[in-house]
């Protein structure tokens, strides 16, 4: 504990509805320790603005701990800001320099309606999954983890698209505000494990259709998504992605007119 | 306690001032269940209905769970019992000296 403390200015997007303007408000942030986290400085913000009768600066966050994809907002124009791999609620104050104006703003997208100040609307992120980002399984009691073999290397990768948090800062930060980065990361997830090969394709076509109809711009693979993820997802999801709705457009098979009747 | 904001907007401080205005009828509530509750049993511990420091139950009167019911007031929440029956491992008391 170094014990350091600095003093930031804060220009902070305040907006008290959907319908609401909106405009950059400036704050100072005394006192600031270098040890405290980026909500914890604007905690101690709020309380100040608390205490004068101002309205308090709204923005998510739950777990505070880098997980739950809650937490996010754009700091210089960086989604959860500078430092690689890290969401605001982990993003320290020790990063910063004494003096320095930060500019704070929400995740901005057509499909991530505004709510207030910080706070956006990131159900269509909910949607997406609930259209095909999950396996369809008997209920009654949990097979044995184990009862289904998986190599390891495939269990690897599919951790690696699996660890998404479903925070939307790719979508902030990709200049399209494409949802590709986080619909692939599902998408392969799923194609890479034993449970997921018996609906892979209904479940590639369905996902990339919801993406589409939530608003979400194309991709132009300029990588923005890759860079400010702070799960560290791969652009090579991506590919995955397009080659998994392709392939299953082309080879997809219609119902039977029958439907299994024995 | 201030509570900042105009209506018809979403609102931080008032949905923590809620949060703890629910913690305080909460804890209310589990003293009111504390005092229905007239013996002593597992983490439930009374003075009044002890022996040498050790729980006295009083299974005649509270072998159940109580469920408490929502009336709009805390202090006229009805309590429920959900009577508790022991068929294969039936009840004892044990010294735990």
């Amino acid at each position: 504990m170094s014990g350091k403390h600095i003093n930031l200015t804060l220009k902070v997007w305040r907006q008290k509805g959907p319908q609401d303007k909106g405009a950059f408000a400036e704050y100072q942030a005394k006192n600031v320790s270098e040890d405290a986290s980026f909500l914890e400085m604007l905690d101690a913000v709020n309380e100040e603005l608390v205490a004068k009768g101002d309205e308090p600066i709204a923005f998510d966050h739950d777990c505070r701990e880098g997980i739950c994809g809650t937490c996010g907002f754009v700091i210089d124009g960086e989604a959860h800001g500078p430092m690689k791999s890290t969401t605001v609620c982990q993003l320290h104050m020790r990063n910063f320099n004494d003096g320095a104006t930060l500019t704070i703003e929400p995740f901005r997208a057509k499909a991530f309606p505004m709510i207030k100040d910080l706070m956006v609307d990131r159900s269509a992120l909910d949607r997406i999954i609930s259209s095909g980002g999950y396996i369809s399984a008997n209920t009654g009691n949990a097979v044995d983890a184990n009862a289904i073999l998986v190599p390891k290397p495939d269990a690897d990768e599919a951790m690696s698209s699996a660890t998404c948090i479903g925070c939307g800062a790719c979508v902030a930060a990709c200049k399209n505000a494409s949802a590709a980065l986080f619909t692939s990361a599902k998408i392969s997830h799923m194609a890479l494990l034993p449970q997921g090969q018996v609906e892979r394709k209904e479940r590639a076509i369905r996902m990339v259709g919801a993406m589409d109809a939530e608003g979400f711009g194309a991709c132009t693979t300029t990588g923005a998504c890759e860079a400010a993820c702070p799960k560290e997802i791969q652009l090579t999801n991506i590919s995955r992605m397009n080659r998994e709705f392709f392939v299953a457009n082309v080879t997809k098979r219609p119902k039977h007119k029958d439907g299994g009747a024995g | 306690m201030r509570i900042p904001g105009d209506p018809g907007y979403l609102n931080v401080e008032l949905e923590k001032a809620g949060r703890v205005a629910d913690f305080l009828e909460l804890g209310e509530l589990m003293c009111r269940d504390a005092l229905e509750r007239q013996e002593s049993c597992g983490g439930h511990y009374r003075e009044e209905y002890q022996v040498d420091g050790e729980a006295k139950r009083d299974d005649e009167k509270f072998c159940h769970v109580a469920a408490w019911e929502y009336t709009g007031k805390i202090d006229t929440s009805v309590r429920h019992k959900e009577e508790l029956a022991f068929e294969n491992v039936h009840l004892a008391t044990r010294s735990y000296k």
